[in-house]
């Protein structure tokens, strides 16, 4: 696969703080690659060098083999970018926007056709000021698609939308990627990066902490998985010490969580319970996920 | 090309709904034309070499609304666009700020032109003011005007860090210069010393050019004023370009 971004040893201080420190990436052609950390990681000053919006202390960005501050007028052609902080005049109209920004390009795609997808198409005339913050992030999305890019960024991809909206959002994302773009970007949802990117770099405090796919980053750090059930107080639990996939047991009152791992952990133990006669009720396993990485990884919560 | 006709016509669509810019632009002049109309009349006076206050406020009216738009309307609007982050939404577009800037140029023209055509056609409905130059010189004189005082506009909206600061560096540039000038109120009734102030204000050459071009003095006793706002033009101009800022 063709590296389309490439960064190396990027570096960028504000006075005191790092914002981002020391690093190094590539985004492969037609991935969907996410960049996840919690608020202050670094995220929005990376993809902000990457889109030539800002310059780094030291080190190199490459887009599509050019350098972004140096063929920003050139990128902006091929790019597709939505920032996480940006506006429009208040009383520009929807349909306005969509035409102003078209006419920057070379290329177009079909403004009203996307507004329809973003469900924005009964706004064609409202006023910018007059949209919810939803619509107006939906509406940056548009604008971001509008000379059919190779490669989009999206900074905060969902922030300010219902669950619902979001979903949605991800399957304009996966379309977009069928579609032949590769897409970049950030988030703070790390269910978001889990569904939806093939790739996900963890930043904290302006270092890369892991960058593999979500499967490898969740099973790979020895992560343990939980099967959680009910049992009554009084009845006892068979030993579990048999079985190799289980490190521990935790019950408290009459809430069973059996700790372990591996690919046969979930059903080797219940098989092993079912032998023993136990009644399963209200049995379900909970998936290590990347918010558990974060925690393994920088002995934090990601929510603060 | 075609991005900078699409900006020139939505510019001009917003700059029509924004109350306070209109008002300004096209209704403030008016305004002036009816209420110091209806006070001084357009009875000649030895005052103004036999010319009526209508006549000779036609091109200082003109000079004020130009100087409205250059040091308010272009700084507080580019300075906000700042402030809100379009301009760093334009930035990741393959659009020049030349073009960019261009756009915005073309419509603020276009509006002075406009507010200057309401109050002569309103000064002549009434008053029939009287128009002794040539009309080509005048607008291309207006349009040269306006040019240099944009020049200063743009200049503090690449320096002013907020909208509220080039709304107060703009107020503190216009007010003098409105009532020293001699856009506001004819100079010729100021005392002296008054007088001598006004020649350190771009605006009074402003007025001066288009007061000669109104009366059809000829280039000949105009090149200072034109040679004075050449320069502000060229300074102004080339220091906005070099300083411009999307963020």
């Amino acid at each position: 696969m063709q590296p389309i971004v490439q960064v190396e040893h990027l570096q960028k201080s504000y006075e005191d703080l790092k914002a981002v420190d020391d690093v190094s990436f590539e985004v492969y052609s037609g991935e969907i690659f996410g960049m996840v950390g919690p608020n202050g990681a670094g995220k929005t000053t990376t993809i902000e060098i990457i889109e030539g919006l800002r310059k780094a202390d030291s080190g190199s960005a490459r887009v599509l083999g050019m350098d972004p501050t140096q063929s920003r007028e050139e990128l902006a052609e091929r790019v597709g970018v939505q920032l996480q902080q940006s506006a429009l005049p208040p009383r520009l109209r929807v349909v306005e926007a969509l035409e102003l920004f078209g006419s920057f390009y070379r290329q177009q795609a079909d403004g009203k056709e996307l507004l329809k997808r973003l469900g924005l198409e009964d706004k064609l005339n409202a006023p910018y000021a007059k949209l919810s913050g939803g619509q107006q992030q939906r509406l940056f999305i548009c604008m971001a698609l509008l000379n059919k890019p190779e490669l989009v960024f999206f900074d905060e991809l969902t922030t300010g939308l219902d669950p619902q909206a979001r979903r949605s959002m991800w399957g304009l994302v996966q379309e977009i990627r069928q579609g032949g773009a590769t897409i970049f970007l950030t988030t703070h949802f790390m269910e978001e990066a889990e569904r939806l990117c093939d790739r996900v770099l963890i930043l904290d405090h302006g270092k890369v902490v892991a960058l593999d796919t979500p499967e490898a980053l969740v099973g790979g750090l020895g992560v343990e998985k939980r099967l959680v059930f009910t049992l009554p107080e009084e009845q006892a639990l068979p030993s579990l010490d048999g079985l190799p996939a289980v490190s521990r047991v935790e019950r408290s009152g009459s809430r069973v969580i059996v700790y372990g791992q591996g690919r046969r952990f979930a059903s080797s133990v219940v098989v092993a319970l079912e032998d023993e006669g136990v009644d399963l009720v209200d049995l379900r396993t909970e998936q290590a996920n990347l918010e558990d990485v974060f925690l393994k990884l920088t002995g934090r919560e990601m929510r603060e | 090309m075609n991005a900078i006709k699409t900006l020139t016509i939505i510019d001009f669509k917003l700059f029509l709904r924004e109350p306070i810019g209109t008002f300004f632009t096209l209704a403030f002049p008016i305004i002036l034309v009816l209420l110091f109309g209806s006070i001084y009349g357009n009875e000649p006076t030895d005052l103004f070499g036999g010319y009526g206050t209508m006549d000779i406020s036609m091109p200082g009216y003109t000079a004020l609304i130009l100087t409205t738009v250059g040091l308010m309307n272009i700084p507080i609007t580019m300075c906000s666009y700042r402030e809100m982050g379009v301009l760093r939404r334009l930035k990741v577009t393959p659009l020049k700020p030349m073009s960019f800037i261009s756009g915005d140029l073309i419509t603020n023209l276009g509006m002075t032109l406009l507010g200057m055509s309401f109050v002569v056609l309103l000064g002549w409905l009434l008053y029939r003011v009287r128009f002794e130059g040539q009309v080509i010189p005048l607008i291309l004189g207006v349009i040269y005007s306006s040019l240099a005082m944009f020049s200063i506009g743009y200049l503090i909206a690449s320096l002013a860090p907020t909208a509220r600061v080039a709304n107060v560096v703009g107020l503190v540039l216009l007010y003098p210069m409105v009532f020293l000038s001699g856009a506001g109120m004819p100079l010729e009734i100021l005392p002296e010393s008054m007088q001598n102030i006004s020649k350190f204000l771009p605006l009074t050459y402003v007025v001066r050019l288009l007061r000669g071009l109104w009366f059809g003095l000829p280039a000949s006793e105009l090149w200072p004023s034109i040679l004075v706002l050449g320069v502000i033009l060229l300074i102004c101009g080339l220091l906005s370009a070099r300083l411009f800022r999307w963020e």
